[in-house]
């Protein structure tokens, strides 16, 4: 479905946004950027379902099963740990505003 | 097929909105007022993905079971130790987090390389190239979090690694090409592939110094971006492609954005250690080290107009943020002016000192970067430096042997007094001799940062 120039075009639309989204941020959200990039690429776990979903031998179904328990930890434990971290940002400014 | 359309559309169409979601939720991350929305709004994207795509798979009842059962384990596991895991250990998590992503890409790329049943030889490179980068940020990753871990200790280095690495990384991809080439090559060569690229992320990652693990992670975070987008393509799927490649690119900047912050090239990085270069570290550091009683210490701090604290991997590691917020509390409540000057890359990652302060409840409007702070330093009476040791040697200004040479550093040493707590006499992270330390105006209060801090509180209420 989505081949050849097109996959390029969205292949170079995406790395500008990339770059761009990036571009002007302020060094205090360095970690927990890189945090939320590493959270963001766990989308990888579509892909990993998608994978086991068709395999049809059980190596395959072995390296599928292995391949969606990783992508799940990337999401998840991407996801808590960015939502800590930032967490402490709001704690940290609600303070402020009340002192 | 109306239906099976359908379907396709729906799964489309819900890639499409997750896309959207991500690109503005890493934008709302960028800035401290929005971030939180930032992740909840990328986190409603990746639900949103993933419930779509269970409820419209092709699947065989057991391979569904099978994905549920997956998504459990991996799911739980990760939501536990994130949860539980102190805010000092972040990097770590990251670097473990990140290379599930990297293996989970290998893994895709396993199935359909091992599978065979793809025909287009395009596909079978790209599938390749993302196994290949996918194994790397796996296995390297899961090096950088056993060091930062403390798991592995040493920088493992000897004569001709650089050959030796070269070659693990020609063999790998001599056996990538042949295998696209051949189309439908043995599952030997596969397995040899993938283990090549296994070993290559081990090897490459071995070498490099703890303090230059956070560009290491950043790097291996955009790889396994990179890997993703390049599966993406193999199974058609937009929303890899597209989150995949915004976070390669995004990655890569940052990880430039972090070697910059330490005067280091990402070449450097990788391709030489610290130690390697460092010639007659520290040749230049004579002079003995003046230490302190904390009585005195309280009472020059107490009695101070301005005082600049300097937190940095010590008071990490001893979790003292929250002792020295208490302490600086006091010295405000005596009319002290305090601020806290952070060093780009204190700590272990870049902002990875914020977040701590942030977490021990600092105001932000105390948080001062390196270039608003260092005009300061000539007018504080005291610079504390709280487990900081490389970021305020000053021979990064002045002694061209020195490894760290050229990196910005906070001027501490223009402060009419230091105050250093450290654990002891020895040397920083980086195995350099610091000249500050050596200063007339230096002293030293040896002690772990926790009961230092500590200790230095009673002597302030004390001081009257």
């Amino acid at each position: 479905m989505i081949d050849g120039v097109i996959a390029l075009y969205i292949f170079m639309l995406a790395a500008f946004t990339g770059y761009e989204v990036i571009s002007r941020v302020p060094v205090i959200l360095h970690t927990p950027l890189m945090s939320g990039s590493n959270f963001v690429h766990g989308i990888v776990l579509v892909g990993a379902m998608v994978t086991l979903g068709t395999a049809d031998n059980v190596p395959l179904r072995v390296i599928g099963f292995i391949g969606v328990v990783l992508a799940a930890g990337n999401a998840v434990g991407g996801y808590v740990v960015t939502e800590r971290m930032l967490r402490m940002f709001v704690s940290a400014g609600k303070k402020k505003a009340a002192g | 097929m109306g239906t099976e359309l359908t379907a396709a559309t729906l799964t489309q169409l819900s890639y499409l909105v997750a896309a959207a979601l991500f690109i503005l939720g890493l934008k709302r991350m960028s800035s401290p007022v929005t971030a939180v929305s930032g992740v909840r709004w990328a986190g409603l994207g990746m639900l949103l993905a993933t419930l779509v795509t269970l409820a419209f798979m092709h699947a065989t009842p057991v391979n569904l079971t099978l994905v549920v059962a997956a998504i459990a384990i991996g799911g739980s596991l990760a939501w536990i130790s994130g949860k539980r895991v102190a805010m000092t250990d972040m990097p770590q998590m990251i670097a473990l987090y990140n290379g599930m992503g990297g293996g989970a890409a290998a893994a895709i790329a396993a199935v359909e390389l091992y599978g065979g049943n793809e025909t287009s030889v395009t596909h079978v490179a790209i599938a390749a190239i993302g196994g290949f980068i996918g194994s790397v940020s796996f296995s390297g990753s899961l090096i950088a979090f056993a060091k930062l871990q403390g798991l592995i200790t040493k920088s493992v280095r000897f004569g001709g690694q650089k050959l030796v690495n070269l070659a693990v990384l020609l063999a790998t991809l001599v056996t990538g090409v042949m295998i696209v080439a051949g189309l439908h090559s043995g599952p030997g060569m596969v397995s040899a592939f993938f283990a090549l690229a296994l070993l290559l992320g081990i090897a490459m990652t071995l070498p490099i110094g703890g303090a230059d693990m956070p560009v290491v992670i950043s790097l291996y975070n955009a790889l396994t971006g990179l890997a993703v987008g390049f599966e993406g393509f193999v199974l058609d799927n937009a929303a890899m492609i597209i989150a995949g490649t915004v976070v390669g690119a995004a990655g890569t900047l940052l990880t430039q954005l972090m070697a910059k912050a330490m005067n280091r090239s990402l070449g450097n990085v990788l391709f030489s250690n610290f130690g390697e270069t460092a010639g007659p570290a520290g040749a230049g550091v004579t002079g003995t080290q003046k230490a302190i009683e904390v009585s005195d210490a309280g009472v020059m701090l107490a009695f101070s107009q301005k005082v600049i604290v300097v937190p940095g991997y010590g008071m990490a590691v001893a979790q003292a943020q929250h002792k020295v917020w208490e302490l600086c509390q006091l010295l405000i409540d005596r009319g002290v002016k305090v601020r806290f000057a952070i060093h780009p890359v204190a700590g272990r990652m870049p902002g990875h000192m914020n977040v701590l302060l942030a977490e021990a409840g600092v105001p932000y409007e105390l948080i001062a970067d390196l270039d608003e702070i260092n005009a300061e330093f000539e007018t504080a009476d005291v610079a504390l430096i709280i487990g900081a040791n490389d970021v305020v040697n000053p021979d990064a200004r002045t002694n061209r042997q020195s490894p760290i040479y050229g990196m910005p550093i906070l001027n501490a040493d223009r402060a009419k007094n230091v105050i250093v707590i450290k654990r002891g006499q020895g040397q920083g992270f980086s195995g350099i001799d610091n000249a500050l330390f050596v200063l007339d105006q230096t002293r030293m209060l040896y002690g772990d940062a926790q009961s230092a801090v500590g200790h230095l509180i009673q002597a302030v209420k004390a001081a009257g």
